[in-house]
């Protein structure tokens, strides 16, 4: 909570991630500031998502450094509890539990993992589905929620364990067009919060919006970087000039 | 985005990327455990060891296990074919009767399906040592057709207490079948002209028989099992002939353990690969749709 | 009451069909004996067998080759193996194997007498179709799912106990109430051990009245009304459970 805004909070230095003989990320290094807001745009199987799910330890790397707040995710004594109290994570999928209601799951972790106190949980988690706007919806279970309602929810379900970072990797990838509006409208409030969040996206417009810096990266590596301002103006690499001219 | 291609991709594409590839599974699955060395071996070893424990403990004037093994392996073997033979007869009656049965659960008219629908639950329902009781108490030792006398020794009647259960369960395997057909099949031979029953034999029934096949072997399996169960009412088979040995042998403990375990590797030999192939044509078919 | 009795034996003395079980007194304990022991023997066994396959479940997905291969061998083993001749080597091989113990009487005693055994063999027999239920409800649960919980800090104890059983039981529970149908059924096997059941107590009620016409169609009867009450007991449990957007 309280890391100083002098010091990276997410140190990422020279990580390589091979799944068997195919190398996804060869060698990237970046770091996150607190309070920042960083995207990261390239190409189908640039290893975007690889790179995100590694800081949350969900992959592992081969080699290379990830400082998290000062603990070091390539650590094979690494105490997973401590990194995913800093770090939450929303998937594409929502990856809601189907067997649980909405306010359900936004209490589950604190309850079960925290061992917080339940009243109090509960107190939280309502607030939360309040802030994403689904009041109203605390009972419903996700089968009867829209793809927009659940990704919501899911971002509320983080945002339960009080993270310091919120990684968000294509969470409007699956949803219908009608519905991305409103997920995005949710992860826009909580950056002006001065939550420090790293997504992985193809919405350009979006992340010209809110973020503070902009990553392009292309067969593993990252190419180019740069306040959204200039990245999207005078990208100076060929290839993300490429990239930008086919999606934009 | 490697994640994201290798669940959202459909078609898989050729690729030589390793990471483009389906996730290729561990050997987790049990029915695809090759049989060859290692359940052999565990089961030798089963044998084995329950073996040198009685050897241990014998004294030394009696025959030492193996010995007695030995000496009454043919018995039980030819005990075992009376088993399989038991099984083949019941499965053959009751796939016959059961098929009728079963296609009488999906006829037209109403009493007949409603009484061949609750024959098949009745007999499905009871536990199969009870149908073996009802024949073998029910059915008389010998009938006279015609001034001819047959007499009705009690194998025959334990093949005919078999066949019940086997009846029943071969009467829910056609009826599944025929209604997991969609049901444009019958629509599409409707509007040809075939008559309802040219349309089940020559259309719905042989696209059957693959989805009935895989149930229908485990069926045999199930029923090879409980052959067995002939034993309780004394028909001469592999248990009751174990039971023979052990008597002729002065009832010795010791030989419980490797007398069983003779008998249990017999069915395994028999069943396992029935229950291998059963799964490889599941999934064989399941591919087909 | 009595006149009721009195009917049933007028009815034996009028038309010759023999029911003792209704008006003797004797008999009819017995026979309540016998059926209170088959309800006994399935619930325990019941109880078990799920207990092992749900252990046995778990265990397949160990990452020690040697706990899978065990599993299997013991899957394998029991499924393709007569149940009797299993009843037969755990009572009679196994049973002769352990030591004897003093009753209080002072005379030597089997450690373990038929009805234990007969739990011990069914369970183990039930329990390994049940491994292969519950593996395949597992299997079911999709992988993002799990992974989801994982990122919210669940240790790999707590995803199996709040996220995968739970759904893995809605997606097994037909197969499961088919396996435990069979397995009331299977319990007349303890018959073989003279375990007091309900199809032993009949078969000693018709060799005292020779009235096995009677005695059996009654058994068909009892068992089938035993399992149509499990059937509707574990429909009613699935419908129950029943999550609206999961599962069919």
């Amino acid at each position: 909570m309280s890391w100083s805004d002098k010091e990276p909070m997410i140190s990422v230095r020279n990580v390589h991630k091979s799944f068997g003989d195919f190398e996804v990320l060869k060698g990237v290094s970046f770091d996150v500031m607190k309070g920042e807001v960083i995207c990261i745009i390239g190409p189908s199987g640039s290893g975007k998502s690889t790179l995100i799910r590694c800081i949350n330890a969900l992959n592992d790397i081969n080699e290379g450094s990830i400082l998290v707040e000062g603990l070091e995710v390539n650590d094979p004594k690494l105490n997973k509890l401590e990194l995913r109290k800093k770090v939450g994570m929303v998937f594409q999928q929502y990856n809601l539990f189907p067997h649980k209601t909405a306010l359900e799951n936004v209490m589950m972790a604190p309850i079960r993992v925290l061992k917080e106190d339940k009243k109090e949980v509960e107190t939280r988690a309502r607030a939360l589905i309040k802030k994403v706007r689904l009041e109203g919806k605390e009972n419903a279970y996700p089968g009867e929620l829209s793809g927009g309602q659940q990704q919501r929810v899911a971002i509320a379900r983080s945002l339960a364990m009080k993270p310091d970072v919120m990684l968000f990797d294509e969470v409007t990838a699956a949803l219908d067009p009608e519905t991305v509006g409103e997920v995005l409208v949710t992860i826009k409030e909580l950056a002006e919060e001065g939550m420090t969040c790293i997504l992985v996206t193809h919405e350009m417009g979006f992340a010209r919006e809110v973020a503070d810096q902009v990553y392009f990266t292309d067969q593993g590596l990252i190419v180019e970087h740069g306040p959204p301002a200039t990245f999207f103006e005078n990208a100076k690499d060929p290839r993300t000039r490429q990239f930008l001219s086919q999606i934009l | 985005m490697t994640q994201r291609s290798r669940s959202h991709d459909a078609p898989p594409k050729k690729t030589d990327m390793a990471v483009m590839l389906p996730v290729k599974r561990k050997a987790h699955d049990p029915f695809r455990l090759k049989l060859t060395p290692w359940h052999g071996v565990f089961l030798a070893l089963v044998c084995i060891f329950t073996t040198s424990y009685g050897y241990a403990t014998t004294a030394p004037e009696v025959d030492s296990i193996r010995t007695v093994m030995l000496r009454w392996m043919p018995l039980l073997l030819e005990g075992f074919l009376f088993n399989i033979l038991i099984s083949i007869l019941s499965m053959a009656v009751g796939t016959a009767v059961g098929t009728m049965l079963g296609l009488a659960q999906i006829s037209l008219m109403p009493p007949i399906r409603h009484s061949s629908w609750f024959v098949t639950q009745f007999f499905r329902n009871a536990p199969w040592l009870v149908l073996l009781f009802f024949a073998m108490y029910l059915l008389p030792f010998e009938f006279t057709i015609a001034g001819v006398t047959i007499p009705f020794p009690d194998w025959i009647k334990a093949i005919i207490g078999l066949s019940l259960p086997v009846m029943a369960n071969v009467s829910e395997i056609v009826r599944g079948a025929v209604l997991s057909l969609p049901s444009g099949q019958w629509e599409a031979a409707e509007s040809l002209a075939y008559t309802r029953r040219q349309t089940l034999w020559l259309i719905i029934l042989p696209q059957c028989v693959k989805r009935m096949l895989p149930p229908w072997m485990n069926l045999y399996s199930i029923l090879t099992m409980a052959t067995v169960l002939a034993s309780i009412v004394g028909v001469s088979e592999v248990m009751t002939l174990a039971g023979r040995v052990l008597a002729a042998e002065d009832g010795r403990t010791d030989l419980l353990a490797p007398l069983y375990s003779f008998v249990l590797f017999l069915f395994f030999v028999y069943c396992y690969p029935i229950a291998r192939w059963t799964v490889y044509l599941e999934s064989k078919f399941a591919v087909k749709g | 009451m009595e006149l009721v009795y009195e009917w049933f034996r007028e009815l034996y003395q009028t038309t010759g069909i023999n029911l003792p079980f209704i008006y003797d007194s004797y008999d009819r304990g017995r026979l309540i004996d016998g059926f209170l022991t088959t309800v006994e023997l399935s619930l325990i066994c019941l109880f078990f067998s799920v207990v092992i396959g749900i252990i046995g479940a778990w265990l397949q997905g160990s990452s020690f080759t040697w706990t899978r291969r065990i599993v299997n061998g013991y899957i394998q083993l029991f499924r393709n193996t007569p149940p009797l001749v299993q009843l037969y080597f755990f009572y009679f091989a196994i049973g002769s194997m352990l030591p004897r113990v003093e009753t209080e009487w002072g005379g030597q005693a089997p450690m373990l007498g038929s009805f234990a055994w007969a739990v011990i063999s069914l369970s183990f027999f039930a329990g390994a179709f049940n491994v292969e239920i519950f593996r395949s409800g597992i299997e079911a649960v999709p992988k993002s799912t799990v992974e989801a919980a994982e990122s919210l800090g669940f240790s790999r104890f707590q995803i199996y106990r709040d996220v995968t059983l739970p759904l893995a039981i809605r997606v097994v529970l037909p197969s499961l109430n088919n396996n435990l149908v069979n397995l009331v059924k299977t319990t007349t096997l303890a018959y073989a051990i003279a375990v007091p059941e309900m199809l032993y107590e009949s078969a000693q009620i018709w060799s005292d009245n020779v009235n096995v016409p009677e005695m059996m169609i009654f058994l068909l009867i009892a068992y089938f009304v035993l399992v149509g009450i499990l059937v509707w007991g574990m429909n009613r449990w699935e419908r129950a459970l029943k999550i609206p957007g999961f599962g069919s």
